[in-house]
């Protein structure tokens, strides 16, 4: 991807409205009026956002009589890896708390035959 | 080198995730850590703000489980499905759907844990129903997907000890 269109990818993903346009394109072609739909903004409002996604190669028109419905064009932005690596992020997130309770876990039942040993010696 | 701590995650196949992680810690405890909400409470929420609010397990074969975590916004995001194999302390297989799914049909869920020399290998594969549906997992924009809220995930790893005390903080 050349950078010009890189800069134009990120300057569109990076507004939230346009990112939930995505996400609704993301299960399937829809309708202007049903992208609006959604948005407390005018519809006018909405096809500039729409013409800043084209732009950038995110969406693209389908001609389907009148409606023209838009399309995810899913090249520009999810490269897979990306995807997993965001995936990988969230999980080692978890994780890492997951190694601390572990570790806490593993100190109580330590202690907890300790205990026991001292018992049985009793 | 120990390599406990290093998160592997591959594509395998056309309809297939899979991840590994190894534990510093038996296998029972791995097990309980995943199966017993009040410890699955404590870290299986994302990013900071997050909280595990429904935590429903399946322990047996043909039981329904069911999660629901809720933002700092409030915004909630839900998954459940049924138990299909259990087997303590080893491997369990469950069905995976989401409440506001972004992909087509549901995932089959498989966790095996094996242990050794004390230290336990998890392992989590998620197989679509098909190859498109993986590829709409793998095409799927920012906040979609198991994400919530990512942008605030690299604060997280930059700041480990700063969890929770944004809770409630919301948008501001």
């Amino acid at each position: 991807m050349s950078p010009d269109r890189l800069d134009a990818t990120f300057a569109a993903l990076a507004d939230p409205t346009r990112r939930a346009i995505l996400a609704r394109l993301a299960s399937g072609q829809a309708s202007v009026t049903q992208l609006a739909e959604p948005f407390a903004m005018s519809q006018p409002a909405i096809s500039k956002h729409l013409k800043v996604l084209e732009r950038a190669g995110l969406i693209s028109r389908r001609r389907d009589a009148q409606r023209r419905p838009r399309c995810l064009e899913a090249k520009p932005l999810a490269q897979a890896t990306e995807w997993l690596e965001r995936y990988r992020q969230f999980w080692e997130g978890n994780f890492q708390r997951l190694d601390a309770l572990l570790d806490e876990l593993k100190t109580g039942e330590r202690k907890a035959k300790k205990e026991k040993r001292k018992r049985a010696k009793r | 080198m120990q390599n406990t701590g290093t998160l592997k995650l591959e594509t395998r196949g056309d309809r297939e995730i899979v991840m590994t992680r190894a534990f510093d810690a038996p296998r029972n405890l791995v097990w309980d850590a995943l199966t017993k909400p009040e410890l699955l409470k404590r870290w299986f929420f994302g990013p900071p703000g997050w909280s595990l609010i429904v935590c429903e397990v399946a322990l047996h074969v043909g039981a329904t489980y069911r999660y629901v975590w809720r933002g700092p916004d409030g915004t909630e995001m839900g998954m459940g499905g049924v138990c299909r194999e259990f087997v303590p302390p080893e491997r369990a297989v469950c069905t995976e759907k989401f409440d506001n799914p972004w992909y087509p049909g549901e995932a089959l869920v498989t966790t095996t844990l094996v242990e050794q020399a004390g230290k336990t290998t998890l392992s989590l594969s998620v197989l679509y129903q098909s190859g498109e549906a993986r590829e709409a997992v793998l095409k799927t924009p920012m906040e979609h997907g198991v994400a919530m809220g990512y942008d605030r995930l690299a604060e997280l790893l930059a700041s480990p000890p700063a969890q929770g005390t944004e809770k409630g903080a919301g948008a501001s």
